[in-house]
């Protein structure tokens, strides 16, 4: 078995089916690294030894009678927010302690019926509400390439684990970057699917027309494995669509000829890292003299994205997260005496200082008389962002964008400063509220060594589309 | 005393007829054990989302087509967020923007002639659980929540509680004809809650609006309304100034108790259902379920007058509850004596059913008994008093009539032979009776008639037995 650092998804299902190793073998290994490195990278909330193994080795018993489902025996690590029947599903709060999920979320169904190892779960933003894993009520996830800078979030666990050797691949969910971003600061590839072409059946929701499942890869090509298992029309999802399934992998033809990339001008700004835009727009340069079209545009609403995420998603979420009062599950205070008492004590005891914040600001714009200011005027503009997009991708075929103004962060700096960390969102909840597709892959790193993101954005349902470009891409920077 | 003028709205709740939950495939069953009918989805579970029930969208759509409503062709869900225990979620969800159906409304009969009650709009929601208290402590039974509803709001066009009465006794009328709901009231298929204000005649803009709540029964909505009207018309008239807010109707103390103020009322942060993509119902599918629509009660009456010939007053009768009606039209599809039939059903049956409490469905007669006896009668195998001494074994037990008449042997005597020799007997042995008519009295031809039923034990045909001591008679004068 090659350095299980460098293991992809594709050279892992091609090692079980040569019969190379095992899937006992390989979760064995994977194992191993787990214990040398997460007690520093503190990808992890949980690693359950036999649980993964008697998964592999059940994998390896189906490989033997003949099985070959098409990820049979792959381990892949879930970020905790994504049911898996009997098991915990902690959303990296307290609220969630001692909860034991009682149905398989789609995708854990999809992934099961695949032939796919649960690995571990990984750490994540509380509620997935953050964007650098640190409002996590349980630990602090590292970054692989530097331990004093976050891993970006809220899948920063999943993004550490994928970068820093510990996965070979795991999922993370996106509400508004929350898996380009992490992705970006780790230096891997992580996919953002439109919304309504992976089921949120079973994942717990932060914000429900904005969240979508996807994965965190090595590669390109890896995203594109995954994606075919994980799409498709759910009946448990009104919100996904019933558009067929492309074998993604089979469509990277590595060809930038005549790809029209879109620049939109909104993302090429002045509070942006230098070297950021530098390291995309070089990138955009290679793309170009691999044969592709640049194309000038402007996102005009794009300015007002940030302040409409911030109110669209806390006003969903305020309703997604009431749900957690202690009644039913979860965590249930120890003195309840009234009613009221029960809900105001869980919920003060359960939630971390986020979430409380975000539910307090959904809660308000969506009050009797601030509705129409706030809550009303988020959805007409998202609108018009939305319509902005279409009319972009009229006249490209992709955009080519920064994931996010800045590389990895240190750790504490973004509590400092919680709106610098919110505008930090700039470049990728435009496309969450648009409902489009993005994927960031690395193109570079800053002179301290930190991985830079490209993000390669294209039309709802247009995920073929941007991975075979951002396969393209990755063909010309590693000189293959 | 300066005359006021009422005015009263209704929002009515009724649970539809499905199988499943309006967003989960939970059964609907009525009466099982706490917590059985439930799921990640009705239990408000991380992650469970919720699958839109399309049956309960058609039933809701038919009610509305009943009530003459127009259709939204595009409908769509909003959340209502609000924290109480037997709401799992902590938001309900229902139609807020834009309901499935607007407009329509339902004719009521008053003193001074029909009128027709106007509808607002009938939205789909789910139910709540039943919070159910304990010594120490409180339960909650998921069972009922997420149950469909729809919630039919009238406008305030009625003015006594004997007009919300009727629009009720009307609404529940279509809707069970609609056969988008039992409108059961034991099982809770259908409440109720009332908004009502006072105001002086030749005032133009509504009184102070009061909400009450928790009413089970539609006793219980007259009574509160009565008991309401009667505590605001003694405010207004003592000077005082009536709050707008919401009351709960104490069944038990017969007075309606404030709840909350407008002050209190909550804030439900209405805002679109994300999880839920809007209903899309085309022209074509609607006007589909228009054109299977099942008859309205008025329509039935008409055309049973028409079809059976039965008097318009009969078929009022019939066709008031719709299993009745569907019973009356079975049972005269097989004996065809429909007047026959018609009297038997409104006098004998309905004295059964309100005797024993039953419903025409939960009772042990079939269309085919009744239609059975009736034949026999007519056929001149039983008599009349023989067959109402079986209807009600036949409402309790069930059976089979002429498998009863033959093993009890309570066919007819009509061997005249037999019969003469009774009437014979009785004219022996009652001559008083017999000189008493031929004196005139005509009434102790009854008397002897009686005395020859009880010697044929009841068997014999009274009008055989009534001409027989016709002639008799005619010989002895
Ligand atoms: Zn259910």
């Amino acid at each position: 078995m090659e350095d299980i650092a460098l293991l992809t998804v594709a050279a892992t299902l091609r090692g079980l089916k040569n019969r190379e190793f095992s899937s006992v073998e390989l979760s064995q290994a994977l194992l191993n690294c787990i214990d040398a490195k997460d007690g520093q990278l503190q990808a992890y909330l949980k690693v359950d030894a036999d649980y993964i193994l008697k998964q592999a080795a059940t994998a390896d018993q189906r490989r033997a009678a003949g099985d070959d489902a098409p990820l049979l025996g792959l381990p892949i690590a879930l970020k905790d927010v994504i049911n898996v029947k009997g098991e915990g599903c902690s959303c990296a709060s307290r609220m969630m302690e001692g909860y034991r999920s009682p149905f398989d979320a789609t995708v854990a169904a999809k992934l099961r019926a695949a032939g796919v190892v649960f690995a571990g779960r990984t750490n994540m933003d509380e509620f997935a509400m953050g964007s650098s894993t640190e409002s996590s009520a349980f630990q602090v996830t590292r970054n692989p390439h530097n331990l004093e800078c976050v891993p970006g979030g809220s899948s920063g666990g999943s993004a550490a684990a994928v970068a820093g050797g510990e996965a070979i691949a795991a999922l993370g969910t996106d509400t508004g970057g929350s898996i380009r971003q992490p992705a970006s600061f780790c230096g891997c590839v992580g996919l953002k699917p439109s919304y309504g072409r992976v089921s949120r059946h079973g994942v717990a929701a932060y914000a429900s027309s904005l969240d979508q499942v996807g994965p965190l890869t090595k590669s390109v090509e890896d995203a594109a494995i995954l994606l075919r298992e994980l799409a498709g029309y759910d009946p448990n999802d009104g919100t996904t669509l019933d558009i067929a399934v492309p074998d993604y992998a089979s469509q990277l033809t590595g060809n930038m000829q005549g790809v029209r990339i879109g620049l939109p001008r909104e993302y090429f700004i002045e509070g942006s890292d230098p070297e950021v835009t530098a390291a995309v727009l070089s990138a955009v340069e290679a793309c170009r003299a691999a044969g592709a079209e640049i194309v000038d545009l402007s996102l005009p609403h794009t300015e007002y994205a940030i302040a409409v995420y911030y109110i669209l998603a806390n006003a969903e979420a305020s309703a997604n997260l009431a749900r957690f009062d202690g009644v039913r599950y979860g965590h249930q205070t120890a003195a309840p005496g009234s009613v009221y008492d029960l809900y105001a004590n869980s919920r003060a005891e359960g939630f971390g200082a986020e979430v409380k914040r975000r539910i307090i600001l959904g809660t308000y714009v969506l009050s009797s008389g601030y509705y129409d200011a706030y809550y009303g005027k988020a959805q007409r503009a998202r609108t018009l962002i939305r319509e902005d997009y279409t009319r972009a991708f009229e006249s490209c075929d992709v955009m080519m964008t920064p994931v996010a103004p800045t590389a990895a962060y240190k750790i504490g700096a973004a509590t400092q400063d919680l709106l610098k960390i919110y505008l930090g969102d700039v470049f990728t909840v435009p496309a969450s509220l648009a409902g489009i597709c993005g994927i960031s892959l690395p193109c570079g790193s800053t002179t301290d060594g930190l991985p830079i993101g490209l993000q390669v954005l294209g039309p709802a349902f247009g995920e073929s589309r941007i991975l075979s470009v951002a396969h393209a891409y990755e063909k010309i920077r590693d000189g293959r | 005393m300066s005359k006021y003028l009422i005015t009263i709205g209704l929002e009515t709740h009724v649970h539809l007829k499905t199988c499943t939950k309006m967003f989960c495939g939970c059964s609907t069953e009525f009466g099982s054990e706490p917590n059985t009918n439930v799921c990640p989805v009705c239990l408000g579970y991380p992650g469970a989302l919720p699958v839109m029930n399309r049956e309960a969208v058609k039933q809701c759509v038919i009610a509305g087509l009943m009530l003459g409503c127009e259709i939204n062709h595009i409908s769509t869900f909003d959340r209502k967020n609000y924290f109480y225990p037997d709401m799992s979620k902590n938001y309900q969800t229902t139609q807020q923007e834009l309901p499935l159906c607007v407009g329509g409304g339902v004719t009521i009969d008053t003193p001074a002639g029909a009128r027709l009650i106007r509808i607002h709009h009938i939205h789909q929601e789910e139910d709540a659980g039943k919070i159910i208290h304990y010594a120490r402590h409180s339960g909650v039974d998921f069972n009922r929540c997420g149950m469909p509803l729809m919630e039919i709001v009238s406008e305030p066009d009625l003015t006594s509680p004997d007009e919300a009465m009727a629009y009720l006794h009307n609404l529940r009328q279509i809707l069970v004809y609609a056969g988008v709901s039992e409108c059961n009231l034991e099982e809770g298929n259908m409440r109720s809650d009332v908004n009502i204000s006072v105001r002086p005649e030749g005032q133009a803009e509504l009184g102070t609006r009061v909400e009450i709540k928790n009413m089970n029964t539609f006793k219980g909505i007259h009574a509160a309304l009565k008991y309401e009207i009667e505590r605001q018309l003694y405010v207004v008239r003592s000077g005082g100034r009536l709050v707008q807010e919401t009351r709960r109707w104490e069944s038990e103390l017969g007075e309606t108790q404030p709840m909350r103020t407008k002050e209190n009322a909550h804030d439900y942060r209405y805002f679109p259902e994300p999880d839920l993509v809007p209903v899309v119902l085309s022209k074509d599918t609607v006007e589909e379920w228009r054109s299977a629509l099942p008859e309205l009660p008025a329509a039935r009456r008409e055309r049973m007058v028409r079809e059976y010939n039965i008097p318009e007053y009969d078929a009022g009768v019939l066709a008031d509850e719709k299993p009745n009606a569907d019973f009356f039209e079975a049972a005269a599809a097989i004996c065809g004596e429909a007047k026959i039939l018609s009297n038997w059903f409104m006098t004998d049956v309905m004295c059964l059913i309100s005797e024993s409490g039953l419903t025409i469905e939960q009772c042990a007669l079939t269309p085919g008994a009744l239609a059975g006896l009736i034949s026999l009668v007519t056929q001149g195998v039983i008599n009349g008093p023989t067959a109402k001494e079986l209807l009600p074994e036949l409402f309790r037990q069930g059976g089979d009539p002429t498998a009863l008449v033959e093993s009890r042997g309570l066919a007819q005597v009509s061997d005249c032979g037999a019969l003469q020799s009774y009437v014979d007997e009785v004219f022996a042995a009652h001559g008083r009776s017999v000189a008493d008519f031929l004196a005139g009295k005509k009434a102790a031809a009854g008397f002897l008639t009686g005395q020859v039923m009880k010697l044929s034990q009841g068997k014999a045909d009274p009008k055989v037995v009534n001409q027989m001591i016709a002639k008799k008679f005619a010989e002895l004068s």
